[in-house]
């Protein structure tokens, strides 16, 4: 299997903080790999350096081999790397068919095709996913008006519509209601493997990432400190001691 | 379209064509009244849907008219001569040379107006929120400056342009027929773009800008594309202006940040930002506010108008429109949340 997405040595500070020091890490194609550590140990650092959102210090980021460390976000975009944001970021002002509609791909799309209405087809796609995700009945409510979990699980419609290749996710069960993540990690299971898209996800919740990922990374203090299958970073004497804060 | 709509769209036409001839002694004002709504439709292009608040486009009218003026007279003579002759040197223009004069111009201006956009909006848009408004304010204060002191174009004297060759009132209602044409143009050109992708887009960027580039939508394309066709517009009408009113001057009349330039935002606040009948409604009640008080309660007439500026600001942020859609949303399509909580997700904490 190959790699889409390929981490190099990427270095990131902040004035003096070092939020990622020569970090290098794999993606491998169609798999779901997961990213963890603790609280500011620069895992949203490492996604914004991919996503294009600030310029890395040094290192290389490749996806499907191609060089995109001094891209902008909108490219990046395009490329079909699509991220969701741990705030999580909808258009509140709209409904969500609405919000499914705006996250067509425009990458597939000529600008003049952007003076046309929405096909039939756009209009079923957005139905569907929105059922995917469990939306359905609450297609035509504006999206602010919606919980917090329930616009987190409209972000991952949105960005399910986007036909992303490769999805990063920036904590997709956080504030969702416990007894609602097991749906969750089943949906994100389908997306991988039903619709074919690479997910690299960002989780605080072990029992989720355990059951998700095939391959998981652990940072701390911003440095890579281990990778494996998530049987191996639960029995890895560092994993545990820096989320006990033994460093 | 229901009956309703279809009803309401009717009137509209009809009173549009009627207006001058019911009432013929304010076929100026009319005039003036499509004027307004022309720039306010304009504004809420970006001010409104796109969320971008601009304070100059008022550049775009009095570049409007000074290009218009310009292809006119170049048309039949020296631009230079004209704009500096004396008393004893006149100028004639035949009526076929007059009406190609306006045409050309007014299209010309419009054309010119849209690229002037795209260069603008090229240096700009990476401005936000009020950095973007004071920036583009910046750019009309500094274009009226600058021609009024380009001898070329008449400097701080303005240009004078040819009469109307017919009867005057008849070339009242010809510039009232100029002028609804172009408002009624705009107005189907908008009700249409609002519902395609192109307006979603960016009532996305109006929304979360970053969010929409996060998606992957070429932002800056759309920015400029939707300035530069309400440059377009205002452009053109800023040329009929010109021959409307035969004589204008840089300040006060083409480049007029404070009149104008402000009008045209407080219609749209008035009226309801971002929807499409905010702007006309907003405009029409600005329009008789203003003629009313400047007739009624001359001398206190701008403190009227200051007041009705910041009562709209401080209590009514959503305009007209706004404030129906909060009141009657199932008039707009609007589904408010019913109690029930089936779906998967319920919230968190």
């Amino acid at each position: 299997m190959s790699s889409i997405i390929e981490i190099r040595n990427v270095s990131k500070n902040y004035g003096g903080v070092v939020a990622n020091k020569a970090i290098s890490l794999d993606v491998e194609q169609g798999t779901i790999t997961g990213l963890i550590g603790p609280n500011g140990s620069g895992k949203t650092t490492l996604f914004n350096s991919i996503v294009g959102y600030h310029p890395i210090d040094s290192g290389s980021i490749c996806f499907e081999d191609r060089e995109i460390s001094h891209i902008q976000v909108q490219d990046i975009a395009r490329l079909g790397l699509i991220r969701t944001f741990q705030q999580t970021r909808i258009y509140k002002a709209m409904n969500c068919v609405e919000n499914m509609l705006i996250s067509l791909p425009h990458r597939k799309m000529r600008f003049l095709e952007a003076f046309s209405r929405n096909s039939a087809t756009d209009f079923e796609n957005a139905d569907r996913l929105l059922e995917f995700v469990g939306l359905y009945e609450k297609r035509f409510l504006m999206a602010g008006s919606l919980s917090f979990g329930q616009q987190k699980l409209l972000e991952f419609a949105m960005a399910l519509m986007n036909e992303p290749k490769t999805l990063l996710l920036d904590e997709p069960t956080a504030g969702i209601n416990p007894t609602l993540i097991n749906g969750l990690i089943d949906r994100l299971l389908r997306a991988n493997r039903e619709f074919g898209i690479t997910l690299f996800v960002i989780e605080h919740n072990m029992r989720v990432i355990m059951n998700l990922a095939q391959k998981i990374y652990c940072l701390a203090h911003g440095e890579l400190l281990a990778q494996g299958t998530p049987g191996d970073i639960q029995n890895d004497q560092r994993v545990i001691d820096a989320y006990l804060g033994a460093h | 379209m229901n009956s309703g709509k279809f009803i309401l769209y009717t009137v509209v036409v009809l009173f549009t064509l009627l207006a001058p001839f019911i009432m013929p002694d304010f076929k100026t004002q009319l005039a003036t009244l499509w004027l307004m709504i022309i720039v306010a439709l304009t504004w809420d292009m970006t001010g409104g849907q796109m969320g971008y608040n601009s304070l100059g486009n008022i550049f775009f009218y009095g570049t409007g008219m000074y290009v218009a003026a310009v292809i006119c007279i170049a048309l039949t003579h020296d631009v230079g001569a004209y704009t500096n002759a004396f008393s004893d040197q006149v100028y004639v223009f035949s009526n076929a040379e007059y009406f190609t004069g306006v045409m050309i111009g007014i299209l010309g201006a419009g054309v010119f107006c849209s690229v002037c956009a795209l260069i603008i909006g090229y240096l700009t848009f990476g401005l936000r929120g009020p950095y973007f408004a004071i920036g583009t304010l910046g750019v009309a204060i500094a274009a009226g400056e600058l021609v009024s002191n380009w001898d070329w174009v008449g400097g701080g004297q303005g240009i004078s342009l040819p009469v109307f060759p017919y009867d005057l009132e008849l070339g009242k209602i010809f510039f009232y027929v100029l002028f609804a044409a172009t408002g009624v143009l705009l107005f189907i050109f908008l009700r249409w773009l609002y519902t395609t992708r192109f307006g979603a887009a960016i009532n996305a960027i109006r929304d979360d800008e970053e969010k929409a580039e996060a998606m992957g939508i070429h932002t800056l394309r759309y920015k400029l594309t939707t300035w530069s066709i309400a440059a377009f517009f205002i452009g053109v009408v800023g040329g009929i202006s010109a021959f409307q009113l035969i004589h204008f001057e840089p300040l006060e009349t083409a480049y007029q940040t404070i009149n104008l330039g402000i009008f045209m935002v407080v219609c749209v606040l008035l009226g309801g930002k971002g929807t499409l009948w905010g702007p006309v409604i907003g405009a029409i009640v600005f329009h008789l506010f203003k003629e009313v008080t400047w007739n009624y309660l001359l001398g206190w007439q701008w403190v009227a108008l200051g007041a009705l500026i910041v009562i709209t600001v401080v209590y009514f942020r959503d305009g007209i429109m706004g404030w129906l859609m909060s009141v009657r949303p199932e008039w707009f399509g609007i589904r408010v949340e019913k109690k029930s909580g089936e779906a998967m997700g319920e919230a968190g904490t």
